[in-house]
């Protein structure tokens, strides 16, 4: 086993040799301007992007002509949110999104808010889900966008996306879904879903990184979206600029081997998040689990240690890359929003850590990430004076602190 | 964020993690922080004849909160109450390297050093007048 251990893979994942490989001599022999039309070199690109677009549409169930290329899931939510707000204004300034959507949703909603869009953050249950009700009760007559994520970046939580989708449909009233930790790990299809339009990126499913992509529908109903950037008129001039062929390449061979591999993965996945979870929950007492505990992406583990505080934990795992809900590191010192929304306390908030599980994790590793967790979390509770109190029976709730 | 050696040994080999009763004769107990915070720090002194003899601690709290409870346990160890009131949160800061993101942590240990030296100097004061007054003594 070969330190460190990579168990972060909601942040990023490696890119799969096998892209690589499929990329390559797109950046040096085959280097052509996919918009080049009066050349071979041109030709062979356009002809390489084309054989992409059909391996990513087949992932999720799209016509190839609907996908436009970004440069990344940040990219393609401020499209499709700023795109739509922008053309279909004169009928309404009304979105509808949830609490728990990743800052590229989020902060680009409060900016539409400060251009005078009405925007509705809907709350989540106490496993972060989406109640499909609260949706359809937010829709007003003014109400041109719904954008909620399919599964959650820190807890996993994966919402009721195909209720949400035909409540859309039913209201007349576009559907944007950021499927950015979803697409490639669980299976995902725009027509069932009822989705309009789709955010989504390649390193996330061992591709490379600067390179996502927008789905947006060309059939019932026809999505028309104002571009971000203006230029050539690429991607159905929803987005100008070249084409970055050697990523998109393999955005492409990402998405098929996602395809062909992810039953078979997911199983994998999950049955190694399961032993992590079960490991490390019987060995320490007080450690809860935040997000759904079986609607939940298969590599998701998101657990609170109690009295322990989630950057110090992670300092002493430092040989596991592993992300933490505290914030001690940041100017506000605020614990995630996401568990907040939860409902989570700001002291379980701070305890929090997120293991990502992926593709090329291994049994062993797994193992040793439970032995080290134990030890590092009982040599953290042996110098916590919360957990110390609790061990003398001092409720933590009812102690007066000196909050700074 | 890497974290300078110092902080990184203390984290690993804390200085004087524990508690003493607090009620016992000479003891100062200082608790700041709030666990919504993500730091609580309680650090304890044991004085003889205005004299700091022992000191421990235990936090709740990143790295750099439990390296700083540590190093100023080792610092007031041996230290006069004159000489520990004067412990300044710049002196953790540049013992630990730590980062302009991290200096609440030092001003948190400055905060529980006081606390404790509050929290003795009172404990003495009402036990002088406990032996003054024999009669108010659960005052």
């Amino acid at each position: 086993m070969k330190l460190p251990i990579y168990m972060d893979n909601h942040s990023t994942t490696p890119c799969d040799p096998r892209v690589l490989e499929a990329m390559l001599p797109y950046f040096t022999e085959k280097f052509g301007n996919a918009a080049s039309r009066n050349h071979s070199f041109g030709w062979e690109a356009e002809e390489a992007v084309d054989q992409a677009r059909k391996q990513i549409a087949r992932l999720i169930h799209a016509d190839p002509k609907e996908l436009v290329f970004t440069s990344g899931a940040t990219e393609s939510d401020n499209l499709a949110l700023k795109g739509v707000v922008e053309m279909y204004r004169e009928k309404g300034d009304h979105i509808i999104t949830s609490s728990t959507e990743h800052r590229a949703v989020i902060d680009t909603a409060k900016a539409l808010e400060k251009k005078g869009v009405n925007v509705t953050f809907l709350p989540v249950d106490k496993t972060g889900m989406v109640n499909p009700d609260d949706v359809r009760q937010a829709i007003t007559d003014k109400t041109i966008l719904i954008s909620i994520m399919l599964a959650n970046n820190e807890i996993g939580t994966i919402n009721p996306i195909k209720e949400i989708g035909k409540i859309a449909k039913e209201k007349g009233v576009l559907f944007h879904c950021d499927a950015t930790q979803g697409v490639g790990k669980i299976p995902v299809d725009v027509q069932e879903m009822g989705i309009d339009l789709m955010s989504f990126t390649a390193h996330k499913i061992y591709g490379p990184k600067g390179v996502g992509a927008l789905y947006v529908r060309r059939k019932a109903p026809r999505v028309r979206l104002v571009p971000l950037i203006d230029g050539g008129g690429h991607e159905r001039g929803m987005r100008s600029g070249t084409l970055p062929v050697p990523l998109i390449v393999g955005f492409g061979k990402a998405c098929e081997l996602c395809e062909q591999e992810m039953a078979v993965e997911s199983e994998r996945i999950r049955r190694m998040r399961d032993r992590l979870q079960e490991g490390i929950m019987s060995a320490l007492e007080e450690v809860y689990l935040n997000g759904h505990p079986t609607e939940r992406l298969p590599g998701n583990l998101n657990l609170s240690f109690a009295f322990v505080e989630g950057e110090a934990l992670l300092m002493g795992v430092k040989e596991i890359a592993l992300s933490s809900g505290s914030a001690c590191t940041s100017a506000t010192l605020e614990p995630s929003y996401v568990l907040r929304a939860l409902g989570v306390g700001s002291d379980l908030a701070h305890s929090s850590i997120r293991f990502g599980l992926g593709r090329f994790n291994t049994e062993e590793e797994v193992e040793y990430t439970i032995n080290r967790i134990v030890q590092a979390v009982e040599h953290l509770r042996e110098m916590s004076p919360l957990y110390e109190m609790a061990k003398e029976g001092i409720d933590l709730k009812s102690v007066q602190w000196a909050a700074h | 964020m890497a974290y300078s050696d110092k902080v990184i040994d203390h984290y690993n080999n804390p200085r004087n993690v524990g508690s003493f009763r607090k009620d016992e004769e000479g003891v100062g107990t200082g608790i700041v922080g709030a666990p919504e915070c993500g730091d609580v720090m309680k650090l304890q002194i044991k004085v003889e004849n205005d004299t700091i003899v022992d000191a421990k601690f235990k936090t709740f709290g990143c790295g750099s909160a439990i390296a700083s409870s540590s190093l100023a346990t080792e610092w007031l160890k041996g230290k006069t109450l004159e000489e520990a009131s004067k412990i300044k949160n710049t002196d953790i800061v540049q013992e630990l390297n730590l980062p302009p993101v991290k200096i609440h942590c030092s001003v948190l240990a400055e905060d529980a050093i006081k606390a404790a030296l509050n929290d003795y100097k009172k404990k003495t004061e009402a036990t002088k007048q406990d032996k003054e007054q024999p009669a108010t003594t659960s005052s």
